[in-house]
């Protein structure tokens, strides 16, 4: 019965040239969940996230979506079904204004894309959901601006948005807080939250306090293969987590902390 | 704070920001065009038909390099192999009018744009460079060996003819309003293409391919577009080119041709639309100028300076660097 997962992975391997980066992963993500993948640096969460994306290609396994295999599709196609990304960092156009990198990602549904005949001022009636999904994520007053001019955070949030323009099933990002401020971290929180009602939510993230926050399931790696999954107070529990997290490094890096001492210092 | 920003009053001026810029584009469109009307009265209509190819040539390159961030070095093969098919048939069947060799040589080129696409689209980078260098010198190669080229010597005496059968290109005003009306039909293709929806997703792509990507675009069929309408308007300059001067010559398919629609390109400024119109100018008169002078044999150090110049210190070019003080000045 695979057809409860929105996305399920059969024995994913990527190996580069003999170094295992995932290592038998069985990931299962099932609908309506905000589901956490975590583990130290260099765990292989980003490339789980490439394979799921095809931004890699697998080198054994299967990736099933709603069942079907789509292991074979290209990165595109896969968008299209409505699996969409985000990047670790900021992925946004930076001379276009806010508004057009919004319109960018709705323009996909209007079949007018290869329309190199066509005026730019058909592309105005898109404006109105444009200012919508701006408006969801605050960032109205800046429709007009250049997006390499906007505040780190901003640019998060615009990619957010931008990527909910794509009307996704399940969106995968890759950790939305990295690199912010608290504050910041706060309003991310919150938009994710928002923007994961009635969809499926796959994140990487590194801070453990988000986690505990947004997160219905944790999936722990570790060396690129799965060490535990469960909820939060199963998987905060687990001393083989609390060992990955003290083992990897003891330098008092990010990583260097057991997940629930460093949810404490984050609250 | 969002009181004050009623979305409906946002999108309103950005609406009538678009079509300000609009109004200005269009002002300075018109002038451009009445001078470029009269130019032959003042100027010796050849020299204009000159700048008009290379320029129609460099819009063709700039749809590419400065739109779609692709860096082609082997535009040369079009703007050839144009010429040639052209030539070779305006020479060949004499009942032919001009504008069907000219259309034919356009047709043949997009043709090999296609194949070149298809060929090289998946390389990134330096890699894609090299790949179309490549394919350009096989071209090239080609046109060396093949007889109806006349090879070294070049295609020579390619009638003018009558255009629709009916005006007479051998006159040199006659020509030179052809060529214009052909170069501004190219220029405001370009334009319109820039400004539409299939342009808005190049400038995706130029600006952050993986989010392009995820954004569920495909985009090597993007990109294989913007190349074969490059090839194709490259192909017409290298037509309307062999038209005007009678010949057709192996210079056009030598790489050196592709690197001075790159130095035309950067020069102008690229991603502009006027750019690459300023920088063929400005190439071709200087080239001419140092021709007539004692510097003649120092024509392409010259160049090749201020190639350097350009790459190091305007990196916009001579447009850009136009736009950026205007921007900066007048708010």
């Amino acid at each position: 019965m695979s057809e409860q997962y929105v996305l399920e992975t059969r024995n994913l391997v990527k190996e580069f040239k003999g170094f295992v980066a995932v290592d038998n992963v069985n990931l299962q993500v099932r609908q309506g969940d905000i589901h956490a993948l975590i583990g130290p640096n260099g765990a292989g969460k980003t490339t789980v996230f490439n394979l799921l994306t095809k931004f890699l290609s697998p080198t054994r396994g299967q990736i099933l979506y709603h069942g079907e295999d789509i292991t074979s599709l290209k990165s595109a196609a896969i968008a299209r079904k409505g699996i969409v990304r985000s990047f670790q960092i900021s992925a946004v156009f930076p001379h276009m204004t806010a508004l057009e990198n919004i319109r960018i990602a709705l323009q996909t549904a209007e079949g007018t894309s290869f329309s190199f005949w066509k005026s730019g001022a058909s592309l105005n009636r898109l404006n109105q959901r444009c200012m919508e999904l701006l408006d969801s994520v605050g960032l109205i007053e800046f429709a007009n601006t250049t997006t390499v001019e906007l505040a780190y955070g901003r640019k998060r949030a615009l990619e957010l948005a931008t990527t909910l323009a794509m009307e996704p099933k399940l969106l995968l990002l890759d950790e939305p807080t990295q690199g912010m401020g608290s504050e910041d971290v706060e309003r991310v929180v919150e938009l994710v939250r928002k923007a994961a009602a009635g969809r499926t939510v796959l994140m990487v993230e590194h801070n453990l306090s988000v986690v505990s926050k947004l997160c219905d399931r944790i999936t722990v790696l570790a060396q690129g293969a799965v060490l535990t999954e469960g909820d939060y107070q199963a998987v905060s529990a687990d001393p083989r987590v609390r060992e990955v997290y003290m083992g990897s490094d003891g330098s008092g890096e990010r990583g260097g902390k057991s997940p629930a001492e460093q949810a404490e210092a984050a609250q | 704070m969002s009181q004050s920003f009623n979305p409906a009053d946002v999108r309103k001026a950005i609406i009538d920001q678009q079509k300000a810029q609009d109004r200005r584009k269009m002002l300075l469109n018109g002038v451009l065009l009445l001078l470029l009307l009269a130019a032959p009265f003042a100027m010796y209509p050849v020299f204009l038909m000159k700048i008009l190819c290379f320029a129609l040539f460099a819009v063709a390159f700039n749809l590419l390099f400065g739109f779609t961030g692709l860096l082609s070095f082997g535009h040369a093969a079009f703007l050839a192999t144009g010429g040639y098919t052209t030539g070779y048939l305006l020479s060949n069947y004499s009942g032919l009018t001009t504008e069907v060799g000219i259309i034919a040589g356009t047709l043949v080129a997009t043709a090999l744009g296609l194949a070149f696409a298809l060929l090289s689209i998946r390389r990134q980078g330096i890699y894609f460079a090299m790949v179309t260098l490549a394919l350009a010198q096989l071209v090239y190669f080609f046109f060396v060996q093949s007889e109806f080229t006349g090879g070294e010597d070049g295609m020579h005496g390619i009638p003018r003819g009558h255009l629709f059968g009916l005006i007479d290109l051998s006159k040199n005003l006659n020509m030179y309003y052809f060529v214009l009306a052909v170069f501004i039909g190219c220029y405001l293709l370009v334009q319109r293409i820039v400004s539409s929806p299939y342009g808005q997703v190049l400038k995706a792509i130029k600006q952050n391919e993986p989010r392009a990507v995820s954004l569920g675009y495909n985009v090597d069929r993007y990109k294989v577009l913007a190349f074969v309408i490059s090839a194709a308007l490259a192909g017409l300059a290298g037509s309307m080119k062999s038209v005007v001067f009678q010949l057709a010559s192996l210079n056009d398919a030598h790489w050196h041709m592709s690197g001075e629609v790159i130095l035309m390109t950067l020069v102008g400024g690229m991603g502009t639309l006027l750019g690459p119109v300023v920088g063929a100018t400005f190439v071709v008169n200087i080239e001419y100028q140092l021709s007539q002078g004692p510097l003649r044999d120092w024509v392409n150090p010259i160049l090749g300076g201020i190639f350097v110049l350009t790459v190091l210190a305007f990196r916009s070019g001579i447009v850009g660097e136009i736009q950026k003080f205007l921007r900066k000045n007048l708010g």
